[in-house]
């Protein structure tokens, strides 16, 4: 029991992270329909110049603004340089050009870093854990991690539902063409929603930096996951985003926490570790197949 | 003509690489000729068809996977107890093209009920999971692969030899692009381009868009597998990196450099990718950065990649 209040605190942990970047991804997808395979870049980005920050001041504080800094700056001429002109191209476009990025953007880092995976220091106040339950200690960074996922997540539902400039994300989620008709400034809503995208990433991948290292290639990792969430969660759909960021995430930490624990019953050991591993990893793609089945534009999807 | 030019060239290569000292050059065009298969079968979907697959690595897979379970068991144990081994090209190669065609069937046929987005990642979620599925394959090497002791044999030649392997691949692309061509060229292939432009027109004329995209579906599989099967004959080896979504991605590359939909720029796109890989890789560790520029300034600033650029420099543009 205990184990899998821990196991679903992890998962909730991964599937916030999850959240941080399918929210600008799904934006950027429903509003400006690009595909950006680049965002796990500025993810990666956010995570390195926040690291390094960090390490040189030695204060975890000073580094959160570097990373914002970076992945805003860099997400800001990409968007400039790059995907500005790809609006009115296909998919294929889409996904090649941005896939150069994640190129450019993976040697950039190793000419600049090196390859050497970077870690970073627990602050102080983070490095202890509380007890969350009866004998369940809990790392408060964990907990922090989620908290702040939480707190972006009411942020963001005020701002999208709230606020003048949500509307126009809201209008521009259901029918872009629309919304340019009507006389919206639609050039400077597509470079707020790529920023605020990219400074969601370059937070996420500076919070993952302490629990996993950083290095070269960790965006790639993420982005598949993501861009499941997205395309499970509905593309556009803030909510979805969500729903489906938590409930991967859970899904996929109790799978990789369990099944290969269920299928050691069945069959020798070390068959169970890399078969259960393998299906596991296979978990979240069986889901998002499962939905689109059911449902071909996502649980959420906006202007459905 | 061209064509017939482009076969010499193509003829030419191991003599030419042998008269030059240069060995190197001769695996590199084995490889130029198994991707422009792989490229070809995707530019088929992809240019005819309209169809953005980003899980073609995994039918590149399948076929890999197939000549490699197909040795294990060659001359040992039946696989399940039924099917035989087998390390002859003349099986093998039927073998793998049936089977990735197969696996292409059930992806796309589940696949093609969503467009857009949505088949893009749909499709790259099922190579995800079949590339997970050989990774946890334990009995044929896992994460590690599958190691391929011999090339398959084939009419008692001598495929140990590099450029008899060669001419032996040489034969089956010639096979296979002059099978294409007449697929692109036929009513069928009509049919498919008409799709691309305009689903809802095609159907009003009655033809039933889901049925002809699911063919062209399964034939790009069946080509992509053949290109494996041939890979794992060259290498010698099948692994699951050989179905990791960065080779849908340089399959897709090599198709755009090439020119979407022009019947022989994935072998001018294989080409250049595979040339690009292997000097620029010699030359600076960081070739992947020269690589994210040129294929953004091609991705960006031109029309119809390779080919586009020859038919303008023909006078034809």
């Amino acid at each position: 029991m205990i184990l899998i209040v821990e196991q679903l605190l992890n998962g909730l942990q991964y599937g916030v992270m999850l959240f941080l970047l399918a929210a600008g991804l799904t934006l950027i997808f429903g509003i400006m329909g690009v595909i950006n395979l680049a965002h796990g870049s500025l993810f990666m980005v956010g995570a390195y110049a926040g690291t390094y920050v960090a390490g040189v001041t030695g204060s975890f504080w000073l580094g959160l603004p570097a990373a914002l800094l970076a992945a805003g700056m860099t997400g800001f001429v990409v968007e400039a340089v790059v995907i500005r002109r790809l609006y009115a191209r296909d998919h294929l476009d889409q996904v090649l050009a941005t896939f150069a990025l994640i190129l450019i953007a993976n040697q950039g880092i190793v000419l600049v870093f090196g390859r050497q995976p970077v870690f970073t220091p627990l602050p102080e106040i983070f490095s202890g854990s509380v007890e969350v339950l009866p004998g369940l200690p809990y790392p408060i960074y964990r907990l922090f991690i989620i908290a702040v996922g939480l707190l972006v997540a009411v942020g963001l539902y005020l701002l999208i539902n709230r606020t003048r400039v949500g509307m126009l994300v809201r209008a521009g989620a259901t029918n872009r063409d629309m919304v340019r008709a009507l006389g919206v400034d639609i050039r400077g809503l597509y470079t707020l929603v790529f920023g605020l995208g990219a400074l969601l990433a370059g937070l996420a991948g500076y919070m993952i930096g302490p629990i996993s290292s950083v290095q070269v290639g960790m965006g790639e990792q993420i982005l598949l996951a993501t861009f499941v969430v997205v395309v499970v969660g509905g593309v556009g759909s803030i909510k979805g985003a969500f729903v489906a960021g938590i409930g991967l995430g859970v899904v996929d930490t109790l799978l990789r926490a369990f099944l290969p624990g269920v299928l050691r019953g069945v069959m020798p050991p070390s068959d169970a570790d890399a078969i259960g591993l393998g299906v596991a990893s296979m978990g979240i793609y069986l889901l998002m197949a499962l939905v689109l089945l059911v449902r071909p534009r996502g649980l959420f999807a906006a202007g459905a | 003509m061209r064509v017939l030019i482009g076969l010499l060239a193509l003829v030419a290569v191991p003599f030419l690489a042998d008269a030059m000292g240069q060995p190197a050059l001769l695996s590199l065009a084995t490889r130029i000729l198994i991707y422009a298969i792989a490229a070809a079968s995707l530019n088929f979907i992809l240019g005819y068809g309209g169809m953005v697959s980003f899980g073609h690595a995994a039918f590149f897979g399948v076929g890999a996977y197939s000549v490699g379970i197909l040795f294990a068991h060659a001359g040992g144990d039946a696989l399940w107890g039924v099917v035989p081994g087998s390390t002859n090209l003349l099986v093998t190669l039927p073998v793998a093209v049936v089977l990735s065609g197969t696996v292409a069937g059930v992806i796309g046929a589940l696949s093609l009920r969503t467009n857009g987005v949505q088949f893009i990642m749909i499709t790259l979620a099922f190579a995800q999971m079949l590339f997970f599925f050989f990774v946890s394959l334990t009995p044929y090497g896992g994460e590690d692969g599958i190691i391929i002791r011999r090339s398959n044999e084939f009419l008692g030649l001598n495929m140990r030899d590099k450029a008899v392997l060669y001419f032996v691949i040489l034969g089956i692309a010639v096979v296979f692009f002059a099978g294409l061509w007449r697929v692109v060229n036929s009513s069928f292939g009509a049919v498919l381009q008409g799709i691309r432009q305009n689903e809802r027109r095609m159907a009003a004329l009655g033809f039933a868009p889901y049925r002809y995209k699911l063919y062209a579906f399964v034939l790009a599989g069946m080509g992509v597998g053949l290109a494996g099967a041939l890979m794992a004959n060259f290498l010698r080896f099948a692994s699951p990196d050989m179905m990791h979504w960065t080779k849908s991605g340089e399959f897709m590359i090599m198709v755009i450099l090439g020119g979407v939909g022009s019947f022989f720029g994935p072998v001018f796109g294989a080409a250049a990718f595979l040339v690009l890989e292997t000097y620029l890789a010699g030359w600076t560790e960081h070739w992947q950065l020269a690589l994210g520029v040129i294929l953004l300034v091609v991705v960006l600033g031109t029309k119809g990649g390779i080919a586009g650029l020859l038919a303008r420099l023909g006078g034809r543009g």
